[in-house]
């Protein structure tokens, strides 16, 4: 994404980024994580743990876009994989659940490596087309293969016991299990993106040919990042499938992989928070509009125009150019 | 009559056809892509939604105005391509100076936003569309029935492909457009009003668009959705062909029509997937696809 993406960074060249967290960072993320403590109590669970889901799948897919500047039309395909893997798991094999989001979302990681050796031989919006294609792949697979039940996917999914002692039938065990994964993640691609790989990252982002005179083995980098994001998409997927006791092929359908690109797009590209917020008010919009039908998807087609159009910067991107601090 | 490989030959044939009829779909859609992409550096994401479109104007025309087949494949594309025109200058325009990847992005969200209309109107179940009486009939080759209709389908893009690759390759507005691609500055230095040539090259590329979806009306049902998947795989077989050439992309579109075709016959569960497994190959030999220049 040629530099105007990059508001964030824009406007006060941040030196000490690279040595400490910023202190506004562990602010936020400390009403967050209090907030989403406090939020069951207040917001229908199931709600909260779809929108949850959804802002991980839409962080990891952030890392990959907004710092390693590859946009993946594709995501659905690692999402929706996952998602089947952990459900066959933990229902004919017999799985504990987080044994069955293990392997789901190993195998996400895995179809990244193998998608993304050959897609990042390609740049652009060549990548994003390849990307598509694969993940088009992988549904017509999802459709076809005997596991993943056709159009009736998997469903009924036994959610388990965690580790053998915490019942996660019970809607308060599974809220605070899929927020513990949840900000694991979110933790970790902060980690990913705020540590020298990241910034090698950005640099790769902003001026490949340059990143590529510096000596750095530019495509290790995009590898690399295409499966962390991979495997995160993975976890996010598995562990709906968990929670909805799911998979079905919505899941790995192409607007699905559409659907996160939004998010991410709406909430703010390459920023923190961004696609959590992005991921929350599109969740919101289609459980009050899912009585209108279509409309949903005009109304996300709309916004597609008009974030490319006005916006963006996203609504995270908006806030952050207005506190003059990187969010 | 002789069999290949346990498969009779009038099984084969039919898949041919079929397959030949597919490609050329692939072949007006992927070259409409190419036109598109070459002058204005967007993926037009919109070109599934613009190929439902035309046949929806077809269908509509007869329905609702008596406006057969004939005026269709004229009144459709040129409807169609003047959305497309206003389009361009309402939304495609402000993006230019952008990363192409806005493109793509903004392309998706009309076509969102399109589908979503004729979804909300006509539902997702196909509505029919009857051929006219001049291609119903066939002729008999010996070794296959050959339908009139399929025929002139394979026809009627062999000719708007030629068509195409002759004005771009042989003519002068053509000698422009190519120029344009390199060098807008210079071209519009030279008094060629370049932006014109812009619109109308996205007009072009979305009639063709409509074209196609008017030849697969009477075919296929008419439906909101036909254009989604058909468009991934288009997406896959310029990928393959390399979107350089205008060429290529043409006999990539037939080609692969064929070789889905062939699949149908010999393993029919690899038949959806056969286009893709192909461009992952041609992604590990020849990155650039098989007739794009490398970038």
């Amino acid at each position: 994404m040629a530099g105007n993406s990059d508001v964030v960074a824009a406007p006060v060249p941040n030196l000490r980024e690279p040595i400490g967290i910023p202190r506004h960072h562990i602010v936020l993320f400390s009403l967050l994580l209090a907030g989403l403590v406090v939020a069951p109590f207040v917001l229908y669970p199931v709600f909260l743990m779809k929108v949850l889901c959804f802002a991980l799948f839409a962080a990891a897919f952030n890392l990959l876009l907004g710092y390693g500047g590859l946009l993946s039309f594709g995501h659905a395909a690692y999402f929706g994989m996952a998602s089947y893997v952990s459900a066959h798991a933990a229902k004919i094999w017999g799985l504990t659940p987080e044994l069955a989001i293990l392997s789901g979302t190993l195998v996400a990681a895995v179809l990244g490596l193998v998608f993304g050796a050959l897609a990042i031989r390609r740049q652009g919006i060549y990548f994003a087309m390849v990307t598509l294609a694969f993940a088009q792949m992988v549904y017509f697979f999802s459709l076809q293969a005997p596991f993943t039940g056709g159009e009736d996917g998997i469903q009924a999914v036994p959610r388990g016991h965690l580790f053998g002692l915490f019942d996660l039938s019970r809607p308060e065990p599974l809220y605070f299990f899929v927020l513990a994964i949840f900000f694991a993640g979110i933790l970790l691609i902060y980690r990913i993106i705020h540590s020298p790989f990241g910034q090698v990252l950005k640099a790769i982002r902003q001026n490949e040919a340059r990143a590529v005179s510096l000596g750095y083995h530019v495509n290790r980098y995009k590898l690399t990042v295409f499966v962390l994001s991979a495997a995160l998409s993975g976890l996010a997927g598995a562990t709906k499938a968990i929670v909805f006791q799911l998979a079905s092929l919505t899941d790995v359908y192409w607007a699905m992989s559409g659907e996160v690109v939004l998010m991410t797009l709406l909430g703010g590209m390459g920023t923190v928070f961004g696609p959590l917020v992005g991921a929350a008010v599109i969740v919101t919009m289609q459980n009050y509009l899912a009585s209108f039908g279509d409309w949903v998807t005009i109304i996300q087609g709309a916004i597609f125009v008009i974030a490319v159009l006005l916006f963006r910067e996203g609504i995270v991107g908006v806030i952050a150019k207005w506190t003059k601090k990187p969010l | 009559m002789f069999e290949l490989i346990g498969i009779p030959p009038q099984a084969l044939f039919g898949q041919l056809l079929l397959g030949l009829i597919n490609g050329s779909f692939y072949a007006v859609l992927s070259l409409g892509l190419a036109v598109i992409f070459g002058l204005l550096n967007i993926i037009n994401f919109t070109h599934g939604a613009q190929y439902m479109l035309g046949a929806f104007v077809a269908w509509m025309l007869l329905n609702y105005l008596g406006i057969g087949y004939w005026w269709a494949l004229l009144l459709a594309p040129l409807t169609v391509g003047l959305l497309g025109v206003v389009m361009e200058r309402l939304f495609i325009r402000r993006l230019y100076h952008l990363d192409h990847l806005y493109g793509l992005l903004l392309t998706f969200g009309l076509a969102l936003i399109i589908t979503g209309i004729f979804k909300q109107q006509f539902g997702v179940s196909g509505l029919p569309y009857s051929a006219p009486a001049l291609l119903s009939g066939g002729y008999n080759l010996g070794f296959m029935y050959l339908p009139v209709s399929r025929a002139w389908v394979i026809l009627a893009s062999a000719i708007v492909c030629f068509g195409t690759w002759f004005v771009i390759e042989k003519t002068r507005l053509g000698a422009y457009l190519r120029a344009a691609t390199e060098n807008p500055t210079l071209v519009g230095a030279f008094g060629i009003n370049v932006p014109l040539l812009i619109t109308a090259t996205y007009g072009f590329g979305v009639a063709l668009a409509a074209f196609a979806g008017v030849l697969a009306a009477p075919i296929y049902s008419v439906n909101p959705i036909m254009g989604e998947n058909l468009i991934i795989v288009v997406f896959a077989v310029v990928v393959i062909g390399g979107m350089g050439s205008i060429l290529g992309s043409i006999i990539t579109g037939f080609g692969l029509g064929l070789v889905e075709g062939l699949t149908r016959v010999f393993y029919p569960e690899g038949s959806a997937v056969v286009v893709f497994v192909i461009m992952a190959i041609v992604l590990l030999v020849k990155p650039a696809g098989l007739f794009g220049r490398e970038i």
